[in-house]
């Protein structure tokens, strides 16, 4: 095959079928109503969460989730472009917001916890920390996780990334933020001591698993 | 010879005169223009085969290969287009497309190698007019295709037909002609990086 006959080949094929936020954004869309659908109907709201909205600490649990989830957002629209994070090519402003808001999310964290440590008494940091629902929060989390972690995958794979790993652990990243968020409206447990060491933890999860398969599916 | 981070950002400079055309090509070409994208790929090839001979040299490669990994990189430049964000400068996109597919394959070839990406944008600049035959490492992965996608393909690059004078001929509707194509065309990457040494 010549050269010329290849370009004539892949001039009929010009239309583009997709471009990458748009394929992003459905990704993100079925991601999240997969995980909701086996949220609402697996594990459930607790009863109590229009009164317990109305503390600071479970106000806390969701806007960290949040923010977590928008910088991890803002990260995927850019991890699949093939000249994100290269160096020489002079993009680093062109990067938006996102790695500021990613930034704010253990900030945000740490100032919660030392708020929680001055209000409360040292004895009662402990059962604070350890919560009722350690080990559900470290399963469910994860496992909400799995739709969108792959929806994303997905995606990605029909993207460039230059580096595979770190793609996937976006990936992972933003589905561990959509599963803490529905996660926070069941769990009892509200102290920032308790998110910052099992939310963290079940995040953490997402994004190894995240890095682990990107290298292995996003290869192009 | 480092160029400036302006012209590497697209800036019309010396061998990147042509990115303002290529943009325009490709914009063109994304809103369903073939003809445009057609230009836009002759118009980058020279420029892809020029990089490839002297990264092949350089790797001590042989530079037959070069037309080999010049049509990896077109296929590549092909399928991932829809990463191109069209709000940015197309030069390091197509730096960066290129760059990956240089390492991948010089790598298939046994030549283990790291390609600064400013020597990508650098020698993007320079042009070789081939006459574009290679050592057929693609017709080797064409003869792997189902029946059905080969002989599409194989109709429009030797026949130069046009989708639908292979859709006429195959009796099949022009929409299962551009499907088959594209699966083809997907098929032939996915065959590239499975591919080893």
């Amino acid at each position: 095959v010549k050269t010329a006959d290849l370009i004539d080949v892949l001039a009929q094929d010009a239309p583009v079928r997709w471009r990458l936020p748009s394929l992003l954004a459905v990704a993100f869309a079925v991601g999240a109503v997969i995980a909701a659908v086996i949220f609402m109907f697996g594990v459930g709201m607790r009863p109590d969460l229009s009164v317990a909205s109305h503390t600071m600490r479970v106000q806390f649990k969701f806007l960290f989730a949040l923010t977590l989830l928008s910088g991890a957002a803002g990260a995927v629209t850019q991890v699949g472009r093939p000249e994100f994070g290269r160096s020489g090519l002079g993009h680093a402003s062109a990067l938006g917001p996102w790695p500021f808001v990613l930034a704010v999310a253990p900030v945000l964290l740490v100032v919660a916890v030392v708020a929680e440590l001055i209000a409360m008494p040292a004895r009662s940091w402990m059962p604070r920390m350890i919560g009722q629902n350690a080990i559900f929060c470290l399963t469910i989390i994860p496992a909400l996780a799995l739709a969108p972690l792959a929806a994303l995958l997905l995606a990605l794979k029909e993207s460039a990334p230059a580096r595979p790993g770190l793609a996937g652990a976006a990936a992972g990243l933003a589905a561990g933020g959509i599963a803490a968020i529905l996660y926070a409206s069941h769990c009892p447990d509200d102290s920032p001591l308790f998110v910052a060491a099992w939310y963290s933890t079940a995040i953490a999860v997402v994004v190894a698993v995240g890095g682990f398969a990107g290298p292995r599916l996003l290869k192009w | 010879m480092k160029r400036d981070a302006d012209s590497a950002r697209g800036q019309d400079v010396g061998g990147w005169a042509r990115e303002g055309e290529w943009t325009a090509w490709m914009r063109a070409a994304n809103s369903g223009d073939s003809g445009a994208y057609r230009r836009f790929l002759v118009s980058v090839t020279p420029h892809l085969r020029a990089m490839a001979r002297y990264r092949c040299r350089v790797a001590g490669a042989s530079e037959g290969d070069a037309e080999d990994i010049v049509q990896e990189a077109l296929l590549a430049i092909h399928l991932k287009r829809g990463t191109w964000d069209q709000s940015r400068p197309l030069g390091p996109w197509i730096a960066a497309i290129v760059h990956n597919k240089l390492i991948d394959s010089l790598r298939r070839r046994g030549r283990h190698v790291t390609v600064p990406i400013e020597d990508v944008i650098e020698t993007l600049g320079a042009e070789d007019h081939a006459d574009g035959a290679t050592q057929g490492e693609l017709d080797g992965l064409l003869a792997q295709l189902k029946v059905r996608q080969r002989e599409i393909v194989k109709a429009i690059s030797i026949n130069g037909s046009s989708v639908r004078e292979t859709a006429d001929r195959l009796h099949m509707t022009e929409g299962a002609v551009r499907v088959a194509l594209h699966r083809a065309l997907k098929t032939l990457a996915a065959l590239y990086r499975a591919q080893t040494a």
